[in-house]
């Protein structure tokens, strides 16, 4: 299950990084406490958060999460997307909370 | 003792605009001289920790990265108010930080005890009103787990 796959489900507008959409999401995690999101996620993850201050980047780009997800409607920054573009990190917006956005990828996964 | 690299980065306290910077440099640096992904992961960890609280709580502080042919060594100072009680900082939960560093997700209250769980040997010195060291050894051999 790529990216692109799921911009397509569920309806994600893609902020950053429209040509990496190819890459693969393996997992996902949900947090909003950046050290409990470096220490628990994993690599080819996508992180679902809240949090659209830039330092989320930093967190993204050192685990090698696949993509961010800003749930809710929180809406990153111009240096937030400057970083992730810089990082090559994709981040998409969604009105969705984070326990849809959770439930729909995790349903998603498991029926692949 | 032949170093296979070694460097040093300067963190500013309060510069949360560069957050992550010198993490993200250090990994990069490792993944050239071919560290493992398991390595890569507990080492990126400390690292970000450590200049996280640089800049949190402290006014400077420097990184210094070493690699051998068999461990990764870091340590961190910095020039700061120190921890009085460094007991009390490890546990998890425990948290100073404003409500400022808050609201950009910091603040948990885990960096410390992150560090800890990555490192194969810590060790931390504080002095208030002047600083906090932080001496870390990661062993390139994968542990078991
Ligand atoms: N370099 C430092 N100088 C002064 N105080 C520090 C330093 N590092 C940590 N502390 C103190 O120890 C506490 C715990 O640190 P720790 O990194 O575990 O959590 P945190 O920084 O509060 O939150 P988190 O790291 O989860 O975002 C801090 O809130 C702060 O009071
Ligand atoms: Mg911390």
């Amino acid at each position: 299950m790529n990216l692109a796959f799921l911009v397509d489900k569920l309806e994600l507008r893609t902020a950053c990084c429209e040509n990496r959409l190819a890459r693969e999401v393996q997992g996902g995690y949900v947090g909003d406490l950046l050290s409990d999101v470096i220490a628990n996620s994993k690599q080819g993850d996508v992180w679902i958060t809240r949090q659209s201050h830039q330092n989320i980047v930093a967190v993204a780009a050192l685990r090698e999460h696949a993509g961010i997800i800003l749930a809710l409607g929180a809406e990153p920054g111009a240096d937030t997307l400057n970083k992730a573009d810089r990082e090559g990190i994709p981040v998409f917006t969604t009105g969705l909370s984070s326990f849809a956005v959770a439930g729909m990828i995790y349903s998603l996964m498991n029926t692949q | 003792m032949d170093w296979a690299y070694q460097s040093s980065f300067s963190i500013e306290g309060g510069n949360f605009e560069n957050a992550g910077k010198a993490s993200i440099e250090i990994k990069k640096i490792l993944k050239n001289l071919k560290i493992s992904d398991e390595i890569l992961r507990r080492t990126a960890i400390v690292v970000y920790e450590s200049e996280l609280n640089i800049i949190s709580y402290a006014d400077q502080g420097v990184i210094n990265l070493s690699v051998t042919g068999d461990k990764i060594l870091i340590s961190v100072d910095d020039v700061g108010p120190g921890i009085e009680d460094i007991e009390l900082a490890m546990q998890e939960g425990y948290s100073t930080a404003t409500d400022r560093i808050r609201e950009m997700g910091f603040g948990a209250g885990m960096g410390l005890l992150n560090i800890k769980n990555c490192s194969d040997e810590l060790q931390i010195f504080s002095e208030v009103n002047k600083g906090t060291h932080l001496s870390i050894i990661i062993n390139r051999m994968e542990r078991e787990s």
